[in-house]
């Protein structure tokens, strides 16, 4: 089908639906509201949202996700990937928080409690002091712990060039050992597995 | 078990035997006549069920094992997780959508299509609200494609896990789209096309799942999909309207699409930050890896398909796939990688879609260490877990496109194991 051709389909969109539906915020802070919130007003609306799930401390409960701490653990055998270990630009979290969360009643947030949350969340990661609040204008003071952490997808230097070559097809190497089995493990169904055939 | 993997002239004799009984037992078990041919059966006598008994049918009892599963740990709500295709059990390369695999981060959402509205905003001419029946309207397209997590295999990283293909292969599903190119969306609206641009799509649900796509890939192959396999989407497929990104993460497949934006930078949301960045062994963290590289697995045997039949002929059967385009070879190991032979295409797949192998064989009893190893027309070949992990370490979490190894023993057991 031809590309410039239009066909006059669909209306214009009014600002009011725009605004309701194009909420999420970039890297550089476009498309945050006025607003502000505190560390303390963060703490108080996060123990009543949040703290359910991810801990008072934002240490996470049972299985849910930790948002605080993990410092420099990215290289380790298990790295604790949170908000202040990981994330690369606030406003993520911001824009997450105010869209997706908390779970099951995503959407109910204030612009105001948004930001105290975020504040929150950042004090327990020790990057603001306690008293510290968020806003449009104090957004760009907070450095994230891992912003330059992260490189575009450079597999096809890394790996096509190499891995795009014929393979072996004869004698490709002398013996062959079993080194790990997975039926000394418990975690697959056993509907699923090889036991209940 | 010797965990050598060298076949023994024993082990050799004791296969000789294996196929000189099995080729007495596979000769229908006649000790005598057959009473299921020799009695009149009840469905020979009696009739069966009349047209009016299944508007929508399922598929027969007999087959109730062929169905999606979860692996409860793997998640910590049912709501935001995981389920599995039950690739063991399916031929072919299109996905049956009952059974085809579900991941959501906020549940699956139901959305009528008179509910239903479609918002193109951002550097546009003019911001536009489609309806469901507006986005009939427009010219479409039919296209099959894999759709496959990028956490798929994920849980293989560090070593064998799940003993089953449905669970260490099984986030993908493959079928036949109709919809619109979103192209022509775009155009719609006078969006700014330059290479430098993006668009920012997102969901209906609580999660939204709002991920950023580069212009190029928007005006490629990208499609706004009403109808998989000759039908609506499922619900839990994105009913009515999903993002259908060829060859790419199965994450930027937007479900119950709601909203395409198009910006001057990427977003980098939740889903392309925190999510879907693959961290390396020095801890930095790749991000946008879009592409799923070339894959391949053997269907059958495997740990929930073993051999019943003893020894003699064998279907070996597979899927290979590739997001960089088609399948062009796929060779297979009976002996852990020391040889291999090139397997037979069941069915050419298309572009970045499922390919069926088979490799048709004379199983003779003895164990066996089976691989498969896929070729795309790039040239690119799947790489052992060997070769990923030097590259990766294990934190990676997605992409894992390794080779996968089954070790078969002399009574037809198969096993997810890893090898040197």
């Amino acid at each position: 089908p031809q590309i410039d051709k239009r066909y006059g389909l669909g209306r214009a969109a009014h600002p009011e639906e725009i605004a309701a539906w194009d909420v999420d915020i970039l890297p550089d802070g476009r498309g945050l509201p006025e607003g502000s919130g505190d560390v303390w007003t963060g703490e108080e609306v996060y123990v009543d949202y949040c703290a359910s799930c991810h801990g008072d401390f934002a240490e996470g409960v049972d299985n849910w996700p930790v948002l605080a701490g993990g410092f420099d653990t990215l290289g380790n055998k298990d790295p604790v990937k949170t908000v202040g270990s990981y994330w690369p630009y606030l406003s993520t979290v911001w824009d997450y928080v105010h869209r997706s969360m908390p779970f099951g009643a995503a959407g109910t947030l204030t612009v105001d409690e948004t930001y105290a949350i975020v504040a929150y969340l950042l004090y327990s990661n020790d990057m603001v002091d306690d008293d510290f609040v968020l806003s449009r204008e104090t957004f760009t003071d907070v450095q994230m712990h891992n912003a330059d952490g992260f490189v575009v997808d450079d597999r096809a230097e890394a790996e096509y060039a190499e891995w795009r070559a014929e393979p072996c097809m004869e004698n490709c190497k002398d013996t062959v050992e079993i080194t790990m089995r997975s039926v000394f493990l418990v975690e697959t169904p056993p509907e699923g597995g090889s036991n209940s055939v | 078990m010797d965990d050598t993997f060298k076949p023994s002239r024993r082990a050799f004799l004791r296969g000789s035997a294996a196929v000189a009984a099995g080729s007495v037992a596979g000769a229908a078990a006649a000790t005598g006549p057959d009473p299921l041919i020799t009695e009149l059966q009840d469905w020979t006598s009696y009739t069966g069920v009349g047209v009016d008994e299944t508007p929508y049918g399922m598929p027969i009892s007999f087959e109730s094992h062929v169905v999606r599963r979860n692996v409860e740990w793997l998640t910590a709500s049912p709501i935001s997780s995981i389920n599995f295709t039950p690739i063991h059990a399916l031929e072919g390369t299109i996905t049956p959508q009952g059974c085809a695999f579900e991941r959501h981060h906020s549940g699956a959402i139901e959305l009528a299509k008179p509910d239903y509205r479609l918002m193109i905003n951002g550097l546009v001419d003019q911001p536009l609200v489609f309806t469901y029946d507006d986005l009939e309207r427009f010219p479409r397209e039919n296209h099959v494609y894999f759709c496959e997590c990028a956490a798929n295999t994920g849980m293989e990283w560090a070593g064998a896990q799940l003993n089953g293909v449905q669970f260490t292969h099984g986030m993908i599903h493959n079928m036949e789209y109709t919809g619109v190119p979103l192209r022509i969306l775009l155009n719609e609206a006078g969006a700014d096309m330059s290479a430098d641009k993006w668009v920012y799509v997102e969901g209906a649900d609580a999660s939204s799942n709002g991920r950023s796509i580069p212009m190029e890939k928007a005006l490629d192959d990208v499609l706004v999909a009403f109808k998989a396999n000759g039908e609506a989407l499922r619900m839990e497929h994105g009913y009515p309207v999903r993002l259908v990104v060829p060859g790419w993460e199965g994450n930027m497949w937007v479900k119950w699409l709601r909203r395409i934006e198009v910006t001057d930078m990427a977003v980098e949301s939740r889903e392309e930050t925190s999510k879907y960045t693959d961290v390396l062994e020095d801890g930095t963290a790749r991000k946008w890896t879009w592409e799923m590289d070339a894959k391949s697995v053997i269907t059958s045997p495997s740990p929930q398909m073993p051999i019943k039949h003893g020894a003699g002929p064998l279907v070996i059967s597979g899927l290979a796939w590739s997001g960089h385009g088609k399948i062009a070879r796929v060779d297979v190991s009976k002996d852990g990688g020391i040889t291999w032979e090139t397997a037979r295409l069941g069915k050419q797949g298309d572009t970045k879609a499922l390919t069926r192998f088979y490799l048709d064989m004379e199983w003779d009893g003895a164990p066996m260490l089976l691989q498969s190893r896929a070729m795309d027309d790039t040239g690119y070949v799947q790489p052992t877990k060997e070769q990923l992990r030097e590259k990766r370490g294990e934190n990676s979490v997605y992409h894992n496109n390794c080779i996968q190894t089954w070790y078969v023993n002399s009574q037809g057991i198969a096993e997810n194991v890893e090898v040197s």
